[in-house]
């Protein structure tokens, strides 16, 4: 039988039974409890501490294992989510093998639950103690999983966002190599006019951008390529990148950024969309640009296409882009009449707020209306139902600007498929966690930036570019790439590869081998969450640290 | 020139500052006016949309 049971009289379990201050010993009798564990089978010493976290109780667990030659280590105490490394490490400090540490909740799930109950808590804090010591006993020592890291990184799409993490990344002395499907990089950047608010052409920012990437040895830029195949994992994945009509290209990276972007919608059959007469915002950017901008009377629509049935979402930035074009268009002709129709002005920010604060005083009309009763365009002018004077109001103009969402790439499900990281409802990139992990995708190693994840602006692609870089230098600044020991094992002896654990496992993680008909662990790619072992009909699949040994002693123990 | 790096300020920004400046092997101090790190994210009860515990 595999994590056979260690002679009794080889175990030295030490037990730390800890006060938390008032938040255990308050509710319940931790000198009991401490009195309770000394007298388990395996127990060679327990102590109480008032905090067991503090450099005073690290130090009681150290000296335990020195003086009383431990060799398993029990902390009873609070949650294993905030305290099981500092714990883990205390231990490995003191030349103990760090998984030969178990961690005992009695706080959290007893003290905390059970305040006016204080028998009945001391009775489960002792319970709970005398699980955590019969799992104990069968602890095996681990060591720490070994990978190695290539230095290089790959980054899909050359838009703003994607230079901005490829300089960053490039700064680092990192290796970049970096795919723009485009023949010319710089995304939707090249495409717009000027940007806000201090009026610099947008051309010109992102050719520094691209310029100075340029300069930088350790970037290679493929242009009018695309990524065909990626395998592999963090610290070491392989890229075939094919350029368009030639030969593909193999690269080894060991991080990826997908900083693809999106696109605005083009708002076909929307308020009589013609692209001359009725033109997109983005439309009117390149008029602008190319200062062939003749108007003197323009109606901007908002939400066109967005914040409806068949799109839901808020597109964010089109509310600004409105303004700073309605605001350039006054600066260049302040005779011309700009009229906004709006649902609700999204203009977050400090800069936001102020630049639609000065469009205002500069003129430019704002009017609210409702989704259920849309403007009309007509010839000629555009007509809305005002509702504060519950009047249909018409608003004569040459000139129609519909703002429209910007809408994920075509090609963004194939990536998503390619590199195995989600899209959301509407088709953009899922990072792994909205508000903590803003940046990164469940699936290590792998980084979104920019409009590929949500409509950015161009400030808000920039950050998150950089972010992303930040994100990669936590891992590729290491040496080597270390994970812990807790991940799954199958039994090539017992395993029939009936693959049922494949289907369960959420990262990928499960191999299966046909010369061999077994199924086989990447204990990089494993996190250690144990569907695999939950599901092996033959127990061949088992996590490291919760075998059903150790998982079985500490059940029959309650 | 030294690589260690001062944060000011223990709110969620510092504090992913500060773990990912560490992880990438450099010494940080975190400096933080209130006697206990956190800030504004501390004392929040869950946060949206996942509804994980804030703190």
């Amino acid at each position: 039988m595999r994590g056979k049971k260690p002679q009794a009289d080889e175990l030295r379990i030490g037990v730390f039974i800890c006060d938390c201050g008032s938040n255990i010993a308050g509710h319940l009798d931790c000198s009991s409890v401490t009195e309770y564990a000394s007298t388990l089978p395996g127990v060679a010493y327990a102590k109480e501490n008032l905090y067991t976290c503090s450099e005073a109780g690290i130090g009681e667990i150290q000296k335990g294992i020195k003086e009383q030659k431990l060799n398993r280590v029990v902390v009873a105490s609070c949650s294993p989510r905030t305290h099981q490394p500092l714990f883990q490490n205390s231990c490995a400090a003191a030349e103990l093998n760090p998984y030969l540490f178990e961690m005992v909740n009695i706080r959290d799930q007893c003290s905390w639950v059970h305040m006016e109950e204080r028998e009945d808590a001391t009775q489960k804090a002792k319970d709970l103690v005398r699980m955590g010591v019969s799992k104990a006993a069968f602890l095996e020592p681990q060591q720490d999983i070994e990978a190695s890291l290539i230095p290089r990184v790959l980054v899909i799409g050359g838009g703003v966002a994607g230079l901005s993490a490829a300089g960053s990344l490039a700064a680092m002395g990192l290796d970049v190599v970096l795919v723009e499907k485009e023949v010319e990089a710089g995304g939707l950047l090249r495409r717009i006019n000027r940007l806000a608010p201090h009026g610099e052409k947008a051309s010109e920012r992102v050719l520094e951008m691209l310029l100075s990437i340029k300069a930088r040895p350790n970037a290679t830029l493929y242009l009018g390529s695309r990524v065909e195949d990626v395998s592999g994992y963090i610290g070491n994945f392989e890229i075939t990148i094919r350029p368009e009509g030639g030969e593909a290209v193999r690269e080894k990276v060991g991080c990826i950024v997908v900083a693809t972007g999106a696109v605005p919608l083009k708002p076909e059959g929307l308020y009589r969309y013609d692209g001359t007469r009725v033109v997109t915002q983005m439309e009117l950017e390149e008029r602008l640009a190319a200062g062939a901008l003749e108007a003197q009377r323009v109606v901007m629509i908002q939400c066109v296409g967005a914040r409806s049935p068949e799109r839901e979402y808020c597109s964010r930035i089109c509310c600004q882009t409105a303004v700073k074009n309605a605001r350039f268009i006054k600066e260049q002709n302040p005779e011309a009449h700009v009229h906004i129709l709006y649902r609700d002005m999204q203009m977050y920010g400090t800069e936001n707020e102020q630049m639609l604060c000065d469009a205002r005083g500069e003129g430019v009309r704002f009017d609210v209306f409702s989704p259920d009763q849309p403007p009309v365009v007509q010839e000629g002018k555009v007509e809305f139902y005002q509702p504060l004077t519950g009047e249909m109001v018409g608003i004569p103009c040459d000139l129609v600007v519909l703002s429209t969402p910007l809408v994920p790439r075509d090609d963004a499900q194939a990536l998503s498929q390619l590199l195995r990281v989600p899209v959301d409802q509407n088709g953009f990139f899922l990072e792994a966690h909205a508000k903590l992990r803003p940046l990164d995708f469940a699936t290590d190693g792998i980084f979104v930036c920019g409009s590929a994840r949500y409509p950015a602006n161009v400030q808000e692609a920039v950050s998150q570019g950089l972010g992303a870089s930040s994100r990669i230098a936590t891992i590729l600044f290491k040496d080597k790439l270390i994970t812990s020991a807790i991940v799954a094992e199958i039994d090539p002896e017992t395993c029939v590869g009936c693959m049922g654990c494949m289907e369960m496992c959420p990262y990928e993680a499960i191999t299966y081998l046909p010369e061999k008909n077994i199924c086989e662990v990447n204990t990089v790619l494993c996190k250690g969450c144990g569907c695999c072992a939950a599901t092996c009909p033959s127990q061949s699949a088992t996590l490291r640290g919760f075998k059903p040994e150790q998982l079985m002693a500490q059940i029959r123990a309650v | 020139m030294s690589k260690d790096v001062l944060v000011i300020g223990g709110g969620i920004a510092g504090i992913q500052a500060s773990l990912d400046l560490a992880e990438m092997g450099i010494h940080v101090y975190l400096v933080e006016s209130l006697p206990s790190i956190g800030g504004k994210m501390a004392q929040l009860d869950k946060t949206f949309p996942t509804n994980d515990c804030a703190i």
